[in-house]
């Protein structure tokens, strides 16, 4: 016994009344990694409330002391730069955001849908591999570039094919924004389809199901949820995205009638007017309450995408 | 007996036939953009040269080439990573090697689901409202960079995670029972094993961090510096906010200068993106376990 004592001793960490004490220098470094680790943990966090908190630092001050919140939501005109009498009001810049997210959802559903069961479940090998790559590419080109191309090339185009006077319209930036999206949409779909279990499709196989039977009747009921989530998410990102549609649409403050009509989106809006604005004026406020505005149902449609893909995981 | 019936055929042809269908939508989701691509580099190949690449604007930048912006999107791209890759990394390794699954980790998701959710003009606002005006960065390169790195610090966590995830339980529980901490087991095992995957996420988030225009317009990045920045608190032009600019904001531009701007915007990003795949499909090919 007194020997055993005798040959541990000189090992670090054992103290003198053959205690056990984990404390030396690794333990140390140890605790300090844990510490540094967890600031990269919570860092995501911090990050979103400081993004709340410091677009509505900028823009509450405005809610409060200027702003009919009532006029805000309701009122069609946006003439922030009127000298006697600015009007606040986004309706029709909402009107202008949904109608071109919801074009743009019309193009990328069913394309993004149909690419992610082709690429999922009827390519093999290295057809699907090329696939999976050139749409991950897809989905890399910057907005900036989408924005570029439906001015200079869908513009055009639009005015040639359809005969219509301007070509900077909810059409043109839908068309954009749902090429954009779709990738993106594809991806994500893509996976749902790859999260329902092998063994659901084998058990269809073996009752002598076709392959499009196993998709319509096995497949598509199983991963329903991570598609409807993979749409939210792409919904969300339509609704979020400025450069393309500052770009494409025209960039006119308008209700539109059609999709040959101009429109302004709320993003845009932000985009086009903050550098004109001088820091702490109405303008200036009320263009951070259309960013909290956009933050918040950001959110509620990212939060919703979460839910219902993880309703999917526990099912 | 297994003589093929007439719903076998009718089964068949259905099969074909839906094949067919969602064959063409791949297609016509593939072929629009492939050919936007092929008349960017047909229109904008005309313009690229070396001088296009390395001279200054000039003429109300109605002529001369795109250095300056090329340069400060390799500034506004590297002081970015400085950020966003160590906090990531460090993020990624507390979810997945520290983090139990509870409400608190649930949260922490949330929160970096919502950092890649929130538009990118919401993460400009923040930008101007933090670092511009409360920390008094002005509009610089600093200021920028940190709204780019925020912005695009999810893509880093998620990559990482995923390579942290594929390092096999085995290989950590090993080294536990020899007495590591978890630090010595994440320095000397996990990460070594992850760090390619790291990388492949690395990469891509330069991609990323490259084509952003919104988060910088406001917060460092300007239309026109006749010269290059020499520090971060400098403001400088950007690629992505330069193509903007010339496609938008400035009148008698050339129809073809534009056109370049944009194929040499769109090939840093493909470039990078197809650097980080092909990464990405060689590590797996040489994966042991």
């Amino acid at each position: 016994m007194a020997a055993a004592e005798e040959a541990v001793k000189p090992v670090a960490g054992i103290d003198e009344g053959g205690g056990f004490d984990r404390r030396n220098t690794d333990w140390y470094i140890d605790k300090a990694v844990q510490g540094f680790v967890f600031l990269g943990g919570i860092s995501a966090i911090v990050f979103i409330v400081g993004i709340f908190i410091f677009i509505g630092k900028e823009g509450l001050s405005f809610v409060f002391e200027t702003l009919d919140l009532t006029e805000f939501f309701t009122s069609e005109y946006w003439e922030p730069s009127d000298e006697d009498e600015p009007e606040y009001g986004i309706l029709a810049l909402i009107a202008g955001t949904a109608s071109v997210t919801g074009l743009a959802m019309i193009v990328a559903i069913p394309f993004s849908l149909g690419a992610a069961i082709y690429v999922g479940e009827f390519a093999t090998g290295k057809t699907r591999e090329a696939l999976k790559v050139l749409i991950e590419l897809l989905a890399a080109i910057p907005s900036v570039v989408w924005g570029f191309i439906g001015l200079v090339i869908m513009n055009p185009l639009i005015i040639q094919v359809f005969d219509v006077p301007v070509g900077l319209t909810v059409l043109n930036a839908g068309i954009i924004l749902g090429l954009m999206a779709a990738p993106i949409m594809t991806s994500i779909a893509e996976d749902a389809l790859k999260a329902v279990p092998d063994r659901y499709r084998e058990a269809a196989e073996a009752m002598g199901a076709t392959r499009w039977q196993v998709i319509y009747k096995v497949v598509l009921p199983a991963a329903k949820n991570g598609l409807l989530g993979a749409v939210l998410l792409g919904v969300g990102r339509g609704f979020g995205e400025t450069m393309a549609v500052l770009m494409a649409t025209g960039h006119a403050v308008n209700i539109p009638g059609s999709v040959f009509d101009s429109v302004r989106a709320l993003t845009a809006t932000i985009a086009a007017e903050l550098g004109e604005t001088a820091v702490g004026s109405d303008h200036y406020g009320a263009l951070f309450t259309i960013g909290i505005f956009l933050f918040i149902i950001t959110f509620i449609i990212n939060l919703l995408a979460d839910l219902v893909v993880r309703g999917v995981r526990k099912g | 007996m297994f003589e093929v019936s007439a719903l076998n055929k009718s089964n068949e042809r259905v099969e074909k036939l839906y094949r067919t269908l969602f064959l063409m939508m791949v297609v016509l989701l593939i072929a629009p953009v492939l050919i936007i691509l092929s008349t960017l580099v047909v229109k904008g190949g005309s313009v690229l040269s070396f001088e296009f690449l390395f001279t200054n604007p000039t003429d109300g930048m109605t002529a001369g080439g795109i250095f300056p912006a090329l340069v400060g999107t390799v500034w506004l791209v590297t002081v970015a990573l400085l950020v966003s890759v160590p906090l990531g990394v460090a993020a990624a390794i507390y979810l997945n090697e520290y983090a139990g699954e509870n409400w608190f980790t649930r949260f922490i998701n949330i929160a970096i689901i919502n950092l890649a959710g929130v538009p990118s003009i919401v993460h400009a606002l923040f930008g101007v409202g933090a670092f511009v005006i409360f920390f008094g960065f002005g509009t610089s390169i600093l200021a920028a960079s940190l709204t780019l790195a925020i912005m695009t610090l999810p893509v880093v966590i998620v990559a990482t995670r995923e390579s942290l995830a594929a390092v096999p339980m085995a290989f950590r529980e090993a080294m536990w029972n020899m007495g590591a901490t978890r630090w010595q087991t994440i320095r000397r095992v996990v990460l070594p094993n992850a760090i390619s995957g790291i990388l492949t996420g690395v990469i891509l988030e330069v991609s990323r961090t490259t084509g952003e225009t919104a988060p910088i317009m406001f917060t460092g990045a300007a239309f026109f510096l006749p010269f290059l920045p020499e520090s971060v608190f400098d403001q400088t032009m950007a690629m992505s906010l330069h193509l903007f600019v010339v496609s938008t904001q400035v009148p008698g531009v050339p129809e073809a200068l534009p056109y370049g701007v944009a194929l040499v915007l769109v090939a840093m990003v493909l470039v990078m993106n197809s650097i980080s795949i092909a990464f990405r499909m060689y590590l797996r090919g040489k994966k042991k376990w």
